[in-house]
């Protein structure tokens, strides 16, 4: 483009002046993909819910179990393709801080209704035939370098004693957000090594149906199958659940966005003063450049465009450094994967954060644009 | 010689456009940097402030919380005649309690919460001497009564006194409201251990664990002596305070390292625009500069100049947002406790040592924002300042 | 030929008649041009004088199109400027004017080429085409040898010369100079003002230019005065007093 060294001679006019305003938006932008994250880990639940899939809880408590002869009620409901059962077996690891979510499932029907967490075929076989086998999420796996074929001990804690595992087989989920943390092993085992009252009981259950459409009526079906009896039941869609899981975890959204709008807010300020400033330092240029024949709305476009370009390189090296950031927490291992042991940044937030970058640059750019357009060559040059 | 201050408040006034954009830039990092602090301040202190000193706890071996802890009648008789425990005309001051949770809508969202169901015995109150009744009655033992912290009476919707509520398959009413001095009881809903057992299906004979006022805080060693020698009990002793301690850890670590990781991020950006202002400051001073130097204010002085500039800004910009942020003092909020799956509400804590340190914090970017445009100040060589336009 | 009583029959490169301007200063209504008439040829060299405040400004950005007269026309080679809408009047600068301002002339991010090439980028010229251009512009005010340098890497003078062939890169209809040797030392000046004369004399260009410097003005063909907002009087700058000091 012809205009191109203009242009950019323009830019590296103040390097440092330069370098803090693509800083300043590097900085938002960095903490715009980092916060994406964190709402991301928060939420993750509610993303991955599968539209087809309903939870069966205890009305009483979450923490109250289910008899395992509801299994074949449930079935029986119009609508119900397939129904697995889980429990929460929430062991110890080593350590406490090594926490990483363990159910015990049922292994003929887990399958069918997770399509979507996907296990070598080899590998399954050799975990259905082994009681004491386990699968573990390609993620914990890495976390702590554990290959087909280890010996995993688990301190239980609501089944106490010492449980071991063997790892059968590496499950990867088929869509980016899908959980691979989790470990997985048999509900025989489980139902032999419990104590006498709590056998026969499952956690939960998770019901496959026939269409979304459905949902509530199905899910309104099986808790009316159920009322009356010791065992009353609270049906949800997934997503539904994990939403309100979500919602208890604290305003997360809202001080997600007031921090987000506090950082963005400065951030215009910032580089809108910049803008302001390079123009002011210009006046006489741009007055030369109009008396010699380029128009108002070159000025203008002139203007917006340094703003959009500062915007968009201090957006994008932003928005880089978290993915880049991202990526070395699933290599190095920090205080943060503890706490956070699910971090990405979906793609729609790092165009989002792009627009909003670009966002910034037209407003902060606009009033110093305008002022160059209106700038009159005569006023502008008027000798002192 | 030094240049006089008075200089500095006038650029500065003279330029206060440039000067409010890096004053706010700093406020809002500090802002968000003492909310941060405070939210996770608030968290542990609701729950430290839930532990006495002179109070144990007695769970199962291995548990890691009340919840998956279970202690049997037997222990319970055992442990209540242990040495270094307290005794009143009621007996032993012992309470064995069960904790579950129950979903309650709350009231913020309209969707449920999992709130803390303590099930207790009549000598709770005893054993808690920072809980106390504020309004109606304690509950009558054997009878669906409950009494609610006065938090969750607030969270939660149907929680008032005289109402009737429905959970765990049975019918509740709402005899009195307690005050727990701000602590994680606050957020729960006490009942009748014996009743609780029967409806969430659990042995007739089961506890969760044991809380014990112990004859004086030092005996506290004496009575895990006398508790974990004995062969017929497999449990562990801790104090009060120290559990839930260690329960508010998970929590208070996330929101500090998220906290520390966002104030961080902002700082540097707050830092970026100090420096924009003061650099465009030097440039824009140029012939000023130069003109006192050539009167004989050396290079330090500019730079000491030019540094107490910064200072002035950053410190507006710090007291701005402390101020800001002050108004959050005592607002409650809730979030979900990890360790025990239950919500809690809690406070933010702002307290004057968190005030100074936002302050510092600004100041320490106004340090760094500062200096680097101050050196290169003192460093023009004169003559071509004073010649340049 | 130069006239300034608007009497001219035959038509010239520049004819102003009647021109007019007021502008507000506070609550003052200032009448600076009143009635002013001014006929000029091509290839002729003019020099405005006038005591500071007479309005010889604004009489060169109103001939420039910079600006708009309360009254009266503007006529540049048949184009009545006056009545042009501002877009309009950009284009028409961009091809007929070529503009020497005392400062603030040059970009300083730009080399001396960029610099001469800027009126070019808004033609549909090709790059080697723009190229040709600046270096003959350059080459005729003598820095070809300097092209590729930066305005501070230049004296004062050489900034000016760049500044010329900046002027004259488009072949303008004629050249509009504000004090154009103002900032600069009397060696510098007397180089620029050889560089113009060679522009009229050689090249055929017409030159309008104003200054407050005698020495300067002596060296253009005519000179004109201005007085009460009107142009007077042709002729060598001792005959007239000024009635204090310049």
């Amino acid at each position: 483009m012809r205009f191109g060294p203009l242009l950019t001679a323009n830019l590296f006019r103040k390097k440092t002046r330069f370098v803090l305003t693509i800083g300043s938006f590097a900085v938002a932008l960095f903490l715009f993909g980092f916060l994406a994250a964190v709402r991301g880990a928060f939420s993750q639940g509610v993303e991955v819910a599968g539209a087809d899939r309903l939870v069966v809880i205890n009305r009483t408590a979450i923490i109250q179990p289910l008899p395992l002869s509801y299994r074949d009620r449930i079935l029986r409901i119009p609508g119900v393709k397939e129904v697995t059962h889980d429990n929460w077996f929430g062991g110890v690891y080593q350590d406490e801080r090594n926490f990483f979510p363990q159910f015990v499932i049922d292994v003929e029907h887990q399958r069918k209704v997770y399509p979507e967490l996907a296990v070598p075929e080899d590998q399954w076989q050799a975990f259905v035939k082994d009681r004491q086998g386990a699968v573990v999420g390609a993620a914990t796996a890495k976390r702590f370098g554990w290959k087909v074929g280890d010996r995993i001990p688990i301190r239980g804690v609501i089944y106490p004693g010492a449980w071991e595992f063997n790892l059968d087989g590496i499950y990867h989920g088929t869509r980016k957000q899908d959980d691979e943390s989790q470990l997985w092993f048999q509900w025989d085992y489980l139902e032999e090594k419990r104590p006498a009252f709590t056998k026969g009981l499952a956690g939960w259950y998770t019901v496959k149906i026939d269409s979304p459409d459905n949902a509530l009526r199905i899910a309104k079906a099986i808790d009316n199958e159920f009322d009356n009896s010791s065992y009353e039941t609270h049906t949800d869609t997934e997503s539904n659940f994990a939403a309100g899981w979500v919602k208890q975890f604290g305003n997360i959204q809202f001080l997600i966005l007031t921090i987000g709008s506090v950082v963005f807010f400065t951030l215009l300020l910032v580089t809108g003063n910049t803008m302001a400033i390079a123009v002011r330092e210009r006046t006489g240029e741009l007055a030369v450049l109009k008396a010699v024949g380029y128009s108002d709305r070159f000025v203008l476009a002139f203007v917006m465009t340094e703003s959009l370009v500062i915007a968009l390189i201090g957006g994008l090296l932003g928005l880089g450094l978290a993915k880049a950031f991202e990526l070395l927490l699933t290599v190095v291992k920090t205080p943060i994967n503890t706490v956070l042991p699910f971090f990405y940044i979906p793609t729609t937030a790092l165009l989002t954060g792009v627009a909003t970058a670009l966002a910034i640059g037209i407003v902060s750019g606009f009033l110093p644009a305008v002022g160059a357009m209106r700038l009159r060559v005569v006023d502008a040059l008027r000798r002192v | 010689m030094a240049i006089p201050v008075i200089y500095n408040l006038r650029s500065v006034r003279a330029r206060w456009d440039s000067a409010v954009v890096a004053v706010l830039g700093i406020a809002g990092t500090v802002g968000v940097f003492i909310a941060m602090l405070s939210l996770a301040n608030g968290f542990r202190a609701t729950l430290v402030s839930s532990g006495s000193p002179g109070n144990a706890m007695v769970f199962r071996s291995g548990s890691t919380s009340e919840m998956d802890s279970t202690v049997s009648l037997e222990e319970v008789r055992l442990i209540e005649e242990a040495s270094g425990v307290a005794r009143s005309a009621q007996g032993p001051l012992v309470t064995a309690e069960v904790v579950v949770i129950a979903p309650f809508p709350l009231r913020s969202t309209g969707t449920d919460a999992n709130v803390q169901v303590r099930g207790v015995s009549a000598k709770a109150l005893e054993v808690r001497s920072n809980v106390k009744i504020t309004e109606g009655r304690f509950f009558n033992p054997g009878l669906a009564e409950l009494i609610v912290g006065r938090n969750a009476a607030q969270s939660y919707s149907g929680l008032t006194l005289g109402n009737t509520v429905k959970f765990g398959g049975g019918n509740w009413k709402v005899v009195g409201v307690f005050d727990a001095g701000g602590s994680a009881f606050d957020s729960e809903v006490w009942c009748d251990v014996g009743i609780l057992n029967r409806l969430y299906h659990r042995p007739e004979n089961m506890f969760g664990s044991l809380t014990v006022h112990l004859s004086s805080p030092d005996a506290l060693r004496q009575f895990k002596d006398a508790v974990t020698s004995n062969k017929q009990l497999t449990v562990d002793v801790s104090r009060e305070v120290d559990y839930y301690d260690k329960q508010s850890q998970t929590l208070s670590l996330l929101i500090k390292i998220l906290g520390g990781i966002v104030a961080a991020i902002m700082g540097i950006g707050a830092i970026f625009g100090a420096l924009n202002t003061m650099y465009s400051a030097v440039a824009e001073r140029g012939r000023e500069i130069a003109t006192m130097r050539a009167l004989g204010f050396g290079g330090p002085s500019v730079v000491i100049s030019f540094v107490i500039e910064a200072l002035l800004i950053s410190f507006v910009g710090g007291a701005l947002g402390a101020l800001a942020v002050l108004p959050l003092n005592g607002l409650t909020t809730g979030a979900m406790n990890w360790q025990t799956f239950s919500h809690l509400a809690f406070a933010f804590r702002i307290t004057p040592p968190l005030l100074l340190m936002g302050v510092a914090f600004a100041l320490l970017m106004g340090i760094v924002g500062g200096l680097p445009p101050a050196i290169r100040a003192a460093r023009r060589p004169v003559a071509a300042a004073l010649r340049s336009l | 030929m130069v006239r300034v009583d608007g009497q001219s029959n035959s038509p010239s490169l520049i004819q102003v008649r009647d021109l007019d301007k007021k502008y507000q200063r506070g609550s003052e209504e200032i009448h600076v041009l009143q009635g002013l008439n001014l006929d000029v040829a091509k290839g002729e060299f003019v020099a405005f004088m006038g005591p500071s405040g007479s309005g010889k400004t604004t009489l060169l950005n109103l001939l420039g199109g910079l600006d708009v007269p309360s009254k009266g026309t503007v006529t540049v080679d048949g184009d009545e400027i006056t009545h042009m809408s501002r877009s309009k009047l950009t284009e028409w600068r961009a091809r007929h004017v070529g503009f020497v301002f005392q400062m603030y002339n040059l970009i300083p991010v730009l080399t001396a080429f960029q610099n001469v090439e800027l009126p070019l980028l808004l033609t549909k010229l090709s790059k080697s085409e723009r190229r040709q251009h600046v270096e003959t512009a350059l080459h005729v005010v003598g820095l070809s040898d300097r092209m590729h340098h930066y305005p501070r890497q230049l004296s004062g003078g050489q900034e000016q010369r760049v500044t010329i062939a900046r002027a004259i890169v488009s072949d303008p209809t004629f050249l509009l100079c504000d004090e154009p040797t103002g900032d600069l030392d009397r060696k510098s000046a007397d180089e620029i003002m050889e560089l113009i004369l060679q522009l009229v004399r050689q090249h055929g260009k017409t030159v309008l230019m104003v200054t407050h410097d005698p020495v300067v003005a002596q060296r253009a063909d005519t000179t004109l005065y201005l007085e009460k907002g009107a142009l007077v009087g042709t002729g060598a700058p001792e005959a007239f007093s000024y009635g204090g000091a310049r």
